[in-house]
């Protein structure tokens, strides 16, 4: 029974965390979490916001998926996001506003792959510090991360500004051709969500059933074994984290070509992170990604809503995301809470 | 360039390294007895905040007059907070037997969140600070006093601080015992050393370090509080610790390596007003890639190979940089 009910038990002590947060700054959780709920799903406006939200957060928890197979924290995912809005900007001021006659969709193929290369390319100079240099890959990828961030203040405030001059919010508009398909006036585009979702499904199938998800997972398991059985850990190290830049770059992409309609100072805003806290929620499972996925967005969206409203910092999702994870890390586990004298006993008898 | 400008320049190097040098020698401390407490980032911006608001509400609602008294109590608070979050990991790491990183990762995000939320009515505005503080007599050194004696009792305390982990790890038993729980979790066990009370009594002395240093921003060097005021030292001091080689004076250099750098970039800002600002932002993460790189890729072994050969001994044990053997290890 106890056994049963105990995945509650870390999302109940997440929400009084925050109900006690709330009472120390002095609003009204009552308030705040109907504002929460209600900026995140309360009109159909709002309902598509958070499906916009979606489709990046889902297409970089996928890259992960990946990267996290082969035993590589990369942090560095927000910064290949970013590159990845930096490579479709690119096509999209430099070829689709130039040239009218080409056409709309070669654009935003155009687009998407110039974006998947160039965050695969930013994950692979990630993975050959890592593999090359001997640099972690969390360091890597944060300094990577804040490099990213300043070329992109560079080229909005630079080459990239716009005409009429000096704003240091982002560069003209794209031409519409070179935008995704938006369902009715939301920043929603149905076709982004179809790539994320067809992304994860070959992910998913990729990582279970062919000899590449195999190598990735004994390279994350026992890199010294993989070694020994023929994996090279430095080609697979490259590959996983050229995948997951890929998709991530996709995601900025995405950002760009739907949410924004030109590149913008805070492309990312954490979605990369908060990708990281996904996958780490969902154990690494396809599907439990897909879900979290969902219900992190629609935190993430409603956390404005509750500013707007209440006046309350947007940072009030992060601590209902934050203390969900933390909790279920530390207390998910009930055989270390509950059984935990079974637990030692059953590692004596061999079985663990 | 004349010598007291060089001497003011130097002096004000130092004292913005030195709240830095209090994380990087409190995160060697922890990982040296194997704990990485990677929620540095997250921690420090929450020690920032709570040491500034302490400060400010026991001046502003406790009535306490005077700087020092409010200022302590916000280093005090900082310092628990710190304490606490590296408590997290280390309880999370040897008693749950859960991800030293991902629990690490995770606080970070989540501490620096709590410190935008919970500090969102206090942004901008002015309170207590550290309050400059000359030592008579050496202050008025040539050269030396006013580049080391003329600042304020935090930047002392780095230093000593500094130099008292160096003492107490390489000159005493019970640092000889710290660095084997680190090193040799198993066979310090075996001489009977209780391994996870060590270790959770010097994560929590390393993350109250981390906290003071958080503090040492909002209460001296970076006034106030703001949002993500501090956002991104936690990484970079993370990052130092590494480039220390896990040894309290080679970090501090890098503090001041990285103070320099910091310099560097505001002084070239002045003089080349046509250069984008941004570019500037960029030195100090080149400069992190560089110097891990430098350290990761045996660029130093590198550099011994081409020393006199009667010197290589000596210098391949001084720069020896390897991390404590156990670093990170969940023992199942």
């Amino acid at each position: 029974m106890a056994r049963n009910l105990w995945p509650v038990v870390p999302v109940l002590m997440s929400l009084l965390a925050t109900t006690v947060l709330l009472f120390v700054v002095g609003g009204n959780p009552v308030t705040a979490f109907s504002a929460l709920v209600d900026g995140a799903v309360g009109t159909s406006d709002r309902l598509f916001s958070t499906l916009a939200f979606w489709v990046p957060l889902l297409l970089c928890g996928t890259g992960l998926l990946v990267s996290f197979q082969a035993g590589l924290w990369n942090i560095g995912v927000e910064g290949q996001m970013i590159m990845g809005a930096l490579g479709a900007s690119w096509v999209a001021l430099k070829i689709a506003a130039p040239y009218p006659g080409i056409p709309g969709w070669v654009v935003i193929l155009l687009e998407i792959v110039c974006g998947m290369a160039a965050g695969a390319l930013w994950a692979a100079l990630a993975a050959i510090l890592k593999s090359q240099g001997g640099v972690h890959e969390i360091f890597g990828g944060v300094a990577l991360n804040n490099l990213a961030i300043i070329a992109t203040n560079y080229l909005i405030s630079g080459p990239w500004q716009p005409p009429e001059g000096g704003t240091f919010r982002g560069t003209e508009p794209f031409p519409s051709r070179a935008l995704l398909p938006l369902l009715g006036q939301t920043r929603f585009s149905p076709f982004s969500l179809l790539l994320a979702v067809a992304a994860l499904a070959a992910v998913a199938l990729a990582l279970r059933g062919t000899s590449w998800g195999l190598k990735l997972k004994a390279l994350g398991k026992n890199a010294r074994s993989a070694f020994l059985l023929g994996v090279s850990s430095e080609r697979e190290t490259i590959t996983a984290m050229m995948v997951c830049g890929a998709v991530a770059g996709l995601a900025g992409s995405v950002r760009v070509l739907s949410w924004f309609d030109s590149l913008r100072q805070s492309i990312s805003g954490g979605i990369g992170f908060l990708a990281i806290m996904i996958v780490l929620l969902a154990g690494m499972r396809p599907v439990w990604t897909l879900l979290i996925a969902l219900l992190f967005s629609g935190l993430l969206n409603g956390g404005t809503i509750v500013q707007l409203r209440t006046q309350l910092h947007s940072a009030l999702s992060g601590i209902i995301q934050g203390t969900l994870v933390l909790f279920v890390l530390l207390f998910g586990d009930h055989r270390q809470i509950l059984g935990r004298k079974r637990a030692s006993a059953e590692t004596v008898d061999g079985e663990t | 360039m004349n010598d007291a400008l060089l001497v003011r320049i130097i002096a004000s190097i130092i004292a913005q390294s030195a709240p830095l040098m209090l994380a990087i020698t409190g995160e060697t401390i922890t990982e040296r007895t194997g704990v990485i407490n990677l929620s540095l980032d997250g921690s420090m911006m929450l020690a920032a905040m709570t040491g500034f608001l302490v400060a400010y509400q026991s001046s502003n609602v406790l009535g306490i007059g005077g700087n020092t008294v409010p200022v302590l109590l916000g280093f005090a608070a900082a310092a628990l907070v710190g304490a606490l979050a590296a408590l997290i990991v280390a309880w999370g790491s040897f008693r749950l037997k859960q991800n030293q990183v991902a629990i690490g990762f995770v606080l970070t995000l989540l501490l620096a969140d709590l410190a935008n939320f919970l500090g969102q009515n206090f942004t901008r505005i002015p309170g207590p600070s550290v309050q400059a503080f000359g030592i008579p007599f050496l202050k008025d050194l040539p050269l030396i006093g006013p580049i080391l004696f003329d600042h304020d009792l935090l930047i002392y305390f780095a230093f000593a601080v500094v130099g008292l982990s160096w003492w107490w790890m390489y000159r005493t038993q019970p640092g000889l015992r710290m660095r084997g729980v680190g090193e040799r979790p198993e066979a310090a066990f075996v001489r009977g050393v209780t391994i996870n009370r060590l270790r959770y009594v010097y994560s929590s002395v390393g993350g109250a370090l981390v906290g003071m240093s958080g503090a040492a921003f909002s209460l001296d060097i970076k006034l106030g509080w703001s949002d993500n005021h501090i956002l991104g030292l936690g990484w970079i001091a993370l990052a130092i610790v590494i480039f220390g080689g896990w040894r309290p004076g080679w970090g501090a250099a890098g503090a001041i390596l990285y103070g320099a750098t910091k310099y560097l970039a505001t002084v070239l800002q002045q003089s080349y007003p046509e250069v984008p600002v941004v570019l500037f932002n960029s030195l100090q993460w080149l400069l992190m890639l560089g110097v891990l790189l430098l350290v990761g890729s045996g660029g130093i072994r590198r550099l011994i190979d081409v020393a006199p050969r009667a010197l290589q001994r000596p210098l391949a044990r001084a720069l020896r940089v390897a991390p404590p053997e156990s670093l990170g290890m969940v023992e199942k």
